[in-house]
């Protein structure tokens, strides 16, 4: 019986050859962007605002003007460096969202260290430390998940999420209360001046921070695809007991692939605060993490297609920065048209299935 | 055994009208696959009606249409001479057609009679009293005992198929499906089905009795309807089946089921002498720990081409001491010496460097990664390991050479060893499984039920790899629920009951029954 | 220390306790109605955000608490309809449509506030309490539990109801089933989409509610993002509860004594920063986690669709 049904599912899902491969999957993946667009122009009429005025404006604003541009190509340091972390965790089968935590606490402390080792350090030393000391500090964050995850079986889904809850207030005890900076009427961290901070790529204002990001992605592709180590990552994610089968340590494993994508969580928060932020005020929560889960979906893991789809939220959400303050929508729109993304990505998804196994 | 001739000859044929049901000419195609093609079947009252074929001859659709789970195509469904549509299963049930699946269909965390009371009115309490009432009067009439109050995780497998015929018959069924009822149940247990089958139709019930075993269609049916490749072979009436005497109905089912070469159903004990080489796998001792069946003080050993077969029902320990062996789980106490080789503390790779293979008995959800390569599938327990990596990285053309050289080999048929192995027939799964475990330097070889759920052409071809890979010299152990493939292929035969070995017995004549008597926990 | 259990303490504990605790009740037992089923139910933060905005919205061009607890459940409802229509009967992955679901109702809530009110926060009427006879009088207990808006009578005989319904109806039977072995069910003759269904639309029933109850009783008015997490320590309670809706209202008013205790402490005239007092109750779900992590048990089906079938 179970045979017989699975020949069948088989069966079922060989591609019909009526689409190339790649224009299938750029069709799944543009077809829901655009969508997604559409959908929230919608909501902009309600609104009653010019949806073609404010996309125009986005456009311009976040990738034709130089500046804009600029500021896109920066904003994708961290936003890729949380992609990478989620690729390793996703693909591994873990469901790591709680890197808004380990990115906020790497954060802030690196924008309570950085300051203070200048002093005493030469500045790519400061620059090198730091973002070790984030990376560690994104992965502490993630120790108490880990292992529930790995020994106890606690879905991570929670304990991560939890984790971030907690990470987001502590983050701000530690810049009111153990890091404030005592020279400033606002409660924030210590200022790394800009010389001291990430270099800028040739005559522009893009931080470097941008090649940490795309060669972290890079790496994390190639990792996942062609070596060891990532396959066994990808056999516990796909199929633990098969993982067990083959003699893989499951728990540890697992603690490996925390470490993994917390420690990028983490070096995001340094890189960000290293290269564009140079210190953390009380309150900032970019909550990049969760809004980085669709982009990573919408590419499938894939790591040169999630370069492409953080370059085009880098887009929207410098633009719409940029609108909130001219057109009067606020950022939070491009949540919801995030939100809509990920429906419609979904639906997609179902539909190209239904459509390969022939169905009704 | 009773002579199944005599047994039927108690039971006449009804001579009715109209049968209660019929089924027309009815077609289910799945994709690329017809599953049933132009069957048509009539089931009358008072009859144990077997659906006898091999596996994907396409009784478990049938089987679907008529309690819902599907619908046909093509061709109809008649009830006493009416057409119906099935198309959920609360129709079914409506119109009195009650289901017992191969896998029970009762929820484990609630009890007996919850169980029964499931599909009552939403806001209405469960009449736990009242089903308790009905369940007695049904279970004496029926010879049964069973604790209304019991949870069903607790009770066997048997017990809780006859829980869901209980329920069938309190549900006022006319007809009652048994999709494969016997393949969980001990020797005894199935001729106790057989007796409760007989008592079912002697209340004016018609049966249909869902089996690929031969002999359990001769003994228990009153009609036998041959199903192959989704179409309709044959049929023997109740007074056919009388006249011709077992031997004869026996010939004739082989030659609709099979054709013309009929494979050796009775190939009897092995034709080997025994073998006398050394002893290359021990177990002495052998405790691990389990939730649900801890396995305790497990001592054997298996020589150098010796096959031992490990009989028993299925959950009785037996995965738990292969997956120990195999070193997927830890050992509670004991040792495992392979070829003097203490081995119990080594991970599964340094196993399998010795020369230990397991073949797993679930080949989807635990020998393979269905989404990846065959190639990739066929290094999955060499992660890392030279040649197919260097220094932690991948190289595809080892890989890719390797695998075609056992695809070649094993005769596994794909489009290519890039194929995602999931999209494979499971016959050529289990194939390149075969293949992973015994390349190479194998010595010892554990076959978890390595020929559940294939067809008849790869249960032969993977009986003649156990039997190869015992000729080159392997220890093999062979671990099945099906009696007859031990008796056919092992030297000696364990018997596991509840965790424990309870018997070691050689394949000589009266192996079968000494087998069954142990299965049946008469050492208990 | 004891200069801290003054009665004024000890009452504006319990008040605050209940206050923020019953909103944590209504998303868990939401969720575990969800879980029971077989639905794990991320979104359940989406659906108390539009319950929270809906029912704000309603109450203050209305007036009417009851009409803005009405509408902050039907906005739950909607939230959780198009869940069910993703997860439930079309299959998606209930994970990414809960975030979705979140993310979506985060962004559209903060957007529409924005229009409306741009940067003020309009204030509602006080709720209006309802003393019971007698028992409103005692000391401590009598203003904190029975001297209250009557919503939070209502709220705890929801308590009692899932409890009836889980217990002792062919419902609760069905719901236990569907989340157990949904196979089982439906070859029982019972259809596992529409218990599942049901379950989830009754879940953003709650959790709007739930919303509404933040926004109209506790603050009294809405502002972006103000469940801050509820909905997921709703999700924790239903894990830790093990299909017990009683057990879900003492862990939640467990949560709502944390996350009251800095106002109850100021009472007492201690100062503690809120950032400190917020962290209590996250840093509380990981301490039971930690302890009782292995036995916080989860339905076998949860998470995963049902067709009718396959196996």
């Amino acid at each position: 019986m179970t045979s017989e049904l699975a020949r069948k599912r088989m069966t079922a899902s060989a591609p019909r050859p009526d689409l190339g491969p790649l224009a299938r999957r750029a069709a799944l993946a543009l077809g829901p962007v655009l969508a997604a667009l559409v959908l929230g122009g919608l909501v902009l009429l309600v609104l009653g605002v010019n949806p073609i005025a404010y996309y125009v404006f986005v456009v311009e604003r976040g990738l034709l003007s130089p500046t804009g541009i600029q500021a896109t190509l920066t904003r994708m340091a961290p936003l890729l460096l949380i992609a990478a972390s989620l690729i390793v965790a996703f693909r591994a089968g873990i469901w790591n969202l709680g890197g808004d935590g380990q990115f906020l606490l790497g954060a802030v402390v690196v924008a309570a260290a950085a300051p203070l080792l200048i002093q005493h350090l030469p500045s790519w030393a400061v620059l090198v430390v730091c973002m070790a000391l984030g990376a560690l500090v994104g992965a502490v964050w993630s120790v108490l998940p880990a292992l529930l995850k790995a020994y106890q079986g606690v879905n991570e889904i929670i304990t991560t999420l939890m984790m971030t809850f907690l990470g987001v207030s502590f983050a701000n005890v530690l810049v009111k209360l153990a890091f404030r900076d005592p020279g400033t009427t606002v409660p924030q961290t210590r200022t790394l001046e800009v010389a001291d901070r990430l270099p800028r790529l040739f005559e522009t204002t893009i931080s470097s921070g941008l090649v940490i990001g795309i060669v972290a992605i890079l790496a994390v592709h190639v990792m996942m695809t062609r070596t060891a180590f990532g396959l066994k990552l990808r056999i516990v994610g796909a199929n633990t007991r098969a993982a067990v089968h083959a003699g893989l340590s499951v728990p540890r494993l697992t603690v490996a692939v925390f470490a993994i994508s917390a420690s990028l969580a983490g070096l995001a928060g340094a890189v960000e605060i290293l290269g564009v932020q140079g210190n953390v005020r009380a309150d900032w929560n970019p909550a990049y993490s969760l809004t980085v889960v669709p982009l990573v979906f919408l590419a499938r893991f894939n790591g040169p297609a999630t370069i492409a789809f953080v370059f085009l939220f880098s887009v929207l959400s410098i633009g719409g920065e940029s609108a909130a303050r001219r057109m009067g929508v606020p950022n939070f729109f491009t949540l919801v048209i995030v939100g809509i993304l990920l429906i419609l990505l979904g639906l997609a998804e179902y539909l190209d299935q239904r459509r390969r196994a022939g169905g009704p | 055994m009773t002579d199944p001739a005599a047994s039927s000859g108690i039971h006449p044929s009804p001579g009715m009208p109209d049968p209660l049901i019929a089924l027309d000419h009815v077609t289910k195609r799945f994709p690329g696959v017809v599953a049933n093609d132009q069957v048509s079947v009539a089931i009358w009252p008072g009859e144990v009606h077997v659906l006898l074929g091999e596996n994907g001859a396409g009784k478990s659709t049938l089987v679907g249409m008529l309690s819902g789970i599907q619908q046909p195509d093509d061709g109809g469904i008649l009830i006493e001479g009416r057409e119906v549509s099935i198309d959920t299963p609360a129709t079914a049930l409506s119109l009195g057609i009650g289901t017992v699946f191969q896998h029970a269909m009762l929820v484990p965390s609630l009890t007996v009679a919850e169980n029964m009371a499931l599909g009552g009115k939403a806001w209405t309490r469960p009449d736990r009293q009242g089903i308790r009432r009905d369940m007695d009067k049904v279970c004496t009439d029926l010879g049964i005992t069973i604790d209304p109050h019991a949870r069903v995780g607790s009770l066997s497998l048997g017990e809780q198929q006859q829980v869901e015929i209980v329920r069938a018959v309190l549900r006022h069924s006319r007809v009652l499906i048994l999709d494969e009822a016997t393949a969980m149940l001990t020797p005894k247990g199935a001729q106790e089905l057989g007796a409760l089958m007989r008592r079912l139709v002697a209340r004016g019930l018609a049966v249909i009795f869902i089996t690929h075993k031969l002999n359990e269609a001769v003994e228990f049916g009153d009609r036998i309807t041959v199903l192959r490749l989704g179409r309709k072979v044959g049929e023997i009436a109740p007074d056919r089946l009388r006249t011709l005497g077992s031997e004869a109905v026996t010939a004739e089912i082989l030659r609709l089921m099979f054709g013309s070469h009929v494979v050796g159903a009775d190939t009897g004990g092995r034709r080997r002498p025994t073998p006398t080489g050394e002893t290359v796998l021990a177990l002495s001792a052998i405790d691990v720990p389990d939730e649900s069946v801890p396995v305790r003080g497990v001592d054997l050993t298996i020589r150098s081409g010796e096959i031992l077969g490990v009989a028993g029902i299925d959950g009785n320990g037996q995965k738990q001491l292969a997956e120990a062996i195999a070193g997927q789980r830890r050992l509670g106490a004991g040792t495992i010496r392979l070829a003097g080789v203490a081995i119990e503390t080594l991970s599964v790779a340094d196993r399998r460097r010795l020369g230990l293979r397991y073949v797993t008995d679930d080949r989807l959800n635990e020998g393979t990664v269905g989404s990846f390569p065959i190639a990739l599938n066929l290094v999955l327990k060499q992660v890392g390991e030279e040649p197919f990596w260097f220094r932690g990285v991948q190289r595809s053309a080892p890989i890719a050479d390797h695998a075609r050289r056992l695809v070649s080999e094993f005769d596994v048929r794909t489009p290519g060893v890039e194929t995602a192995i999931g999209k494979l027939s499971g016959g050529n799964i289990q194939k390149a499984l075969l293949a992973r475990e015994l390349s190479g330097e194998a010595r010892v070889v554990i076959f978890a039920k390595p020929t559940y759920g294939l067809d008849v052409q790869n249960i032969r071809a993977t009986r003649q790899r156990i039997r190869d890979a015992a000729e080159r010299g392997c220890a093999v152990m062979l671990i099945s629920t099906d009696l007859e493939e031990i008796l056919e292929l092992s030297d000696r035969i364990a018997v596991m009951d509840q965790g424990r070995v309870v018997g070691v017995v050689d394949n000589d004549a009266d192996a079968r029954s000494r087998v069954g008597a142990l299965m049946s926990g008469a050492h208990r | 220390m004891s200069a801290l259990f003054t009665e004024a303490f000890l009452t504006a504990l319990i008040l605050g306790a209940v206050t923020a605790g019953i909103p944590l009740m209504l998303a868990g037992l939401g969720e575990q109605i969800s879980e029971k089923a077989g639905v794990l139910n991320i979104g359940i933060e989406g659906m108390m955000l539009i319950g929270a905005y809906t029912g704000f919205l309603v109450a203050y061009f209305t007036g009417s608490i009851w009409l803005g607890f009405f509408s902050g459940s039907l906005g739950g409802m909607a939230v959780a309809s198009l869940m069910a229509l993703f997860c439930v009967r079309l299959g998606l992955s209930q994970i990414v449509i809960g975030i979705a679901l979140t993310l979506g109702a985060e962004g559209l809530t903060a957007l529409l506030h924005h229009f409306q009110f741009s940067q003020s926060y309009p204030r509602l009427e006080a709720v209006e309490s309802l003393a019971i006879p007698g028992l409103s009088a005692l000391p401590v207990i009598g203003p904190a539990l029975f001297d209250r808006p009557p919503i939070i009578y209502l709220a705890i005989a929801a308590v009692a109801v899932t409890a009836w319904v889980f217990r002792s109806t062919n419902l609760g039977l069905a719901l236990q089933a569907a989340g157990d072995k949904p196979a089982a069910l439906d070859a029982a003759g019972v259809d596992v989409i529409a218990v599942r269904t049901g379950a989830v639309l009754t879940t953003g029933l709650l959790a709007g509610l739930g919303g509404a109850f933040m926004a109209e009783v506790g603050a009294g008015i809405f502002v972006p993002f103000m469940t801050n997490g509820a909905g997921f320590i709703g999700i924790v309670l239903a894990m830790l509860a093990r299909g017990r809706p009683l057990w879900v209202l003492l862990g939640a008013l467990l949560f709502g004594a944390c996350l009251s205790a800095t106002t109850a402490l100021q009472v007492a005239g201690v100062d503690i920063p809120t950032d400190v007092i917020q962290m209590l109750p996250f840093a509380a779900v990981l301490a039971i986690l930690v302890v009782f992590g292995r036995r916080a048990s989860l339905p076998p089906a949860l998470g995963s669709h049902y067709v009718r079938g396959a196996r």
